[in-house]
């Protein structure tokens, strides 16, 4: 009974409520036509307006001085202000809107910020050893120990460590983008020159070091050669260095061993160990120093897992950093992105195995056609889109939590170390209405 | 706790079940599968939706696999645009939906030369990518006179001489009122936007006009879900889309980011009906936030774009119309917006690379997409004029179609023949993938054409054909 009650109550307000909506509509809609009246301005587009049971109510006084009672045609005149009657009836209908209105007020609603459980963590790594550690280095980065995915900015949780940024350097000349060639030049001849240029003038926080005239296809380099490159460029400049090989899964991991035996202590990153390799040939070499490695599994968390439990039979988690590969916009970003939003999420729930910072090999993004070909005028020129390719791909990649970024061109660098600024900064903007002063701008047209 | 999928059978109960096969599948209870998998659609069973005897079901259907972030509907009388309509926080989770609409703006300000030139540019704006035509979908008319007649004539302009959707943006009343009324019944346009400061006026707009509304609240959440109740209860407005500000720089660039993922987050794991609404970002502050030069601005409204559609926007307002702003922005939704559950393919058949003779290469690969751009991109790069066939080894990558037995001699045959593939070309060899060694005697068997294993991976092709692609070396192939 009561409960048929109360529904035919519900009812009778929901009908009542939507009455009052009405009416306060329609009394919303006459009190801007009253309104339009009175500036002496009516357009309407596209309105039909029907009328039954028009009433007006005309003063007297203005009734004398017609000619003819009845019919009320007042000599063409220019407005210059609303007649006395019309400013009544505007008044009238404003009083009536306000009333009309007043129904719907604002219901205030707090925003209750996201509540979020994690109990797993990604490791903190050092890249890079100081003199007192054994080590030359100058700097030190330190990555990773994220307890919350990436950018979330939950109220009490500061992320303990931002992003790190380093320029490429190849150890012979290959085949580079023409937007690279132009902003290093001649520094492209040697790889201590380039790797000073890229700390020196355009603030590369690492050097990765890529070995690739070791690769027996091209100059089969002997690890010794190897070693004399790292240590040239160990003496220019003084950040941390990330040594990579050339890809051959043999013949790095002879490199690899010949460059840990000979540089220890100076926190090295080995760029990188993957399942193709003969792992136990180079990770008891590796554990017996402070070198970290990057471990490869191209888009496939699984075989993260699967290469991670193994060399954990060496190096200590804390030395592991994964790469899970990326691929340029239009070439697979979205594979390399969403392996590591999953990998880092698993990470965070508790997977041990996925608990290590992300390294990304930024420069893949020039392997996008769109990057480096000359194509027509419209799409720009190709020293523009090669380092938003490149850009855009570190964002993407850093949104999905990546803390080590191998770049190739300075103006990516650049852009993407003003955006990690502001990315850290506290999330309160002093002007917040200023984000819409875009709607009424005037904006140039290129 | 995110979004579940109803079971497969509580949707099946609701279906007709007479397994008449209209939608295409054998039966009632695979529709269903597809349902809860968001494969199909509801609108593909013909009975439920035209039968009046369905009519209930329909609507309890509908309200199972309703996605906690509402699908909004755009029109012009040429377009329907869907926007929001999202599931999941993570892509991985199961798939993001509907791509996120770019529009372009225009305004009141502009002469009518100017405005014409640019919806010719929006409208034109295309690019070809892995068989898709990759475009703009919206136009977003800002009042920079605040001028409601001018407002009209530029809204009136835009609708004469484009199929694209509308934004209406100002935030004075009159003003959206003006452009409402020049737009004829078929259009749907988003009224950008209601404000603390406006949202009565401009919520009774959107309600006169059936308009959808855009909420707009920078720098506040509290005041963004009070009005969404408010304009959604009090007014009955269900197709709202929600605004939390596009800031750049210190202080700004990491509240937007906050605000944008605190909104999706709170729809898509809270299930909260304030925050299901679709999102929309304007890169276009860039314009007036930046410092420096135009390339500058450029640049960081590219950034943004990208940010904001990695972030979950599902509307952008841009300014730029420069080919290298946009073209990364299209191919990432591209991808983006792929199903991760499906590997995407491309047309089987022969290309051409460059301009390929009758004594050139013949290259095979699969017609996974992102196999098949790499092997292209390598091909072009290395500038030699080659023939690629295709093979229908439905969407997947060399290694894993040859472990599948979709890479096999006939897949490769069934191309040479429909493409009349022997009679462009003289030589009888066939370069593989080295990942597909493995079947290169089948290929041989079923072709009778002599196969080659090519290099692992496509960037050596070019290395590799200059040391195979000779004269001398021909001759050796052609005589054993």
């Amino acid at each position: 009974m009561s409960e048929d009650k109360n529904k035919k109550n519900a009812s009778e307000r929901s009908s009542k409520d939507e009455d009052a909506l009405r009416v306060s509509e329609i009394l919303g809609i006459l009190a801007k036509i009253a309104g339009s009246l009175e500036k002496g301005i009516v357009e309407l587009y596209n309105i039909d307006i029907s009328l039954d049971e028009v009433e007006l109510k005309v003063p007297l006084q203005t009734l004398e001085t017609l000619p003819i009672p009845i019919a009320i045609t007042p000599p063409p005149k220019v407005v210059t202000e609303a007649k006395p009657e019309i400013q009544a009836g505007v008044a009238v209908a404003k009083a009536v809107e306000v009333v009309g209105r007043k129904i719907v007020e604002l219901m205030s609603l707090a925003f209750e910020e996201p509540m979020m459980k994690f109990t797993g963590k990604v490791v903190e790594v050092k890249l890079g050893a100081t003199k007192s550690e054994g080590g030359t280095r100058d700097k030190v980065i330190v990555l990773g120990g994220h307890e919350l995915p990436p950018y979330y900015y939950l109220t009490g949780y500061k992320p303990p460590h931002p992003p790190a940024f380093g320029g490429d350097v190849f150890d012979m000349k290959i085949g580079l983008p023409r937007a690279v060639r132009v902003v290093f030049g001649d520094a492209l001849d040697n790889p201590e020159e380039w790797a000073r240029v890229w700390v020196n003038k355009f603030g590369a926080e690492a050097i990765d070091l890529h070995l690739i005239s070791t690769d027996p296809t091209i100059k089969d380099a002997s690890p010794e050669e190897a070693v004399r490159n790292v240590d040239r460029v160990l003496q220019v400049i003084k950040v941390p260095i990330i040594v990579g090989g050339s890809g051959n899964p043999e013949k790095d991991v002879v490199v690899f061993n010949k460059v840990v035996e000979v540089f220890p202590s100076e926190g090295l990153v080995i760029n990188s160990l993957n399942l193709d390799m003969d792992l136990e040939k180079v990770c008891p070499n590796i554990a017996k120093t402070n070198t970290v490695v990057i471990d490869f599994s191209p888009m496939s968390v699984e075989k993260a897992e699967e290469i991670n439990r193994k060399v954990y039979t060496w190096i200590p988690r804390d030395r592991i950093m994964l790469d899970l590969n990326i691929g340029g916009i239009g070439y697979g970003t979205e594979y390399g992105f969403t392996a590591m939003e999953r990998a880092r999420l698993g990470a965070l729930l508790g997977n041990e195995l996925l608990q290590h910072p992300f390294n990304v090999g930024a420069a893949n993004a020039w392997g996008a056609r769109e990057a480096w070909i000359t194509m027509d005028p419209y799409w720009g020129p190709k020293e523009i889109r090669g380092p938003l390719w490149e850009t855009l791909t570190c964002i993407i990649c850093l949104l999905a939590g990546a803390d080590y970024f191998m770049m190739l061109h300075p103006l990516s660098v650049k852009v993407i170390k003003s955006l990690r600024e502001y990315l850290f900064s506290e999330p309160k903007p002093s002007n917040p209405e200023k984000a819409l002063n875009w709607l009424s701008a005037k904006i140039p047209v290129v | 706790m995110p979004w579940r999928p109803p079971a497969p059978l509580d949707v099946y109960q609701l279906l007709p079940k007479t397994n008449c096969g209209k939608c295409g599948e054998p039966n009632c209870m695979a529709f269903a599968v597809k349902l809860v998998n968001l494969e199909a659609k509801i609108e593909q069973c013909p009975p439920i939706v035209e039968e009046e005897t369905y009519r209930e079901n329909l609507v309890k259907l509908r309200e199972l696999l309703l996605p906690p972030v509402r699908e909004v509907i755009l029109r012009s009388p040429q377009k329907v645009l869907k926007i929001g309509g999202e599931y999941v926080l993570y892509r991985h989770e199961l798939r993001y939906m509907n791509p996120t609409a770019i529009a372009i703006d225009i305004d009141d300000s502009m002469d009518r030369d100017t405005i014409l030139k640019r919806i010719g540019m929006i409208e034109k704006f295309e690019y070809e990518y892995v068989g898709q035509k990759l475009k703009l979908d919206l136009i977003a008319i800002r009042s920079v006179t605040n001028d409601p007649k001018q407002f009209a004539k530029t809204v009136q302009i835009v609708s004469e001489n484009s199929s694209l959707p509308l934004i209406l943006c100002s935030l004075n009343p009159p003003v959206i009122e003006a452009g409402l009324n020049v737009l004829t019944q078929n259009y749907r346009p988003l009224i950008y936007a209601a404000t603390k400061d406006n949202w009565r006026e401009m919520a009774e707009l959107a309600k006169r006009f059936e308009a959808v509304l855009a909420i707009a609240s920078p720098g506040d959440l509290n005041m963004l879900v009070s009005l969404a109740k408010t304009v959604s209860e009090g007014y009955g407005i269900e197709d709202l889309v929600l605004d939390p500000g596009t800031l750049v720089g210190s202080n700004g660039l990491s509240y937007t980011l906050k605000a944008f993922t605190w909104l999706r987050y709170k729809a898509a794991y809270d299930l909260w009906k304030y925050v299901g609404y679709p999102l929309i970002g304007a890169p276009i502050s860039a314009w007036t936030s930046i410092e420096g030069d135009i390339t500058d601005k450029m640049w960081w409204e590219a950034v943004l774009a990208t940010m904001l559609m990695t972030r979950y926007a599902d509307v952008l307002i841009m300014h730029s119309l420069e080919g290298w702003v946009l073209l990364p922005q299209v191919m990432w939704r591209f991808g983006l917006y792929t199903d991760p559950r499906k590997p995407v393919a491309v047309p089987h058949g022969v290309r051409e690379i460059g301009k390929p003779t009758d004594m050139s290469p013949v290259l095979v690969t699969t017609n996974y997409a992102l196999t098949y751009s790499i092997v292209v991109s390598d091909l072009e790069k290395s500038r030699v004029n080659t023939w690629l066939i295709v093979i229908d080894s439905e969407g997947l990558a060399v290694d894993v179609s040859v472990a599948a037995k979709k890479f096999t001699g006939d897949k490769v045959l069934e191309v040479i023949k429909s493409a009349k593939l022997d009679e462009k070309v003289k030589h009888r060899v066939l370069i593989i993938p080295g990942k597909a060694a493995r079947v290169s005697g089948d290929i041989e068997d079923a072709t009778g054409w002599k196969v080659i294993v090519g290099p692992m991976d496509s960037s050596e092709i070019s290395k590799f054909l200059e040391k195979i692609w000779t004269s001398e070396k021909l001759k050796e192939l052609t005589q054993t």
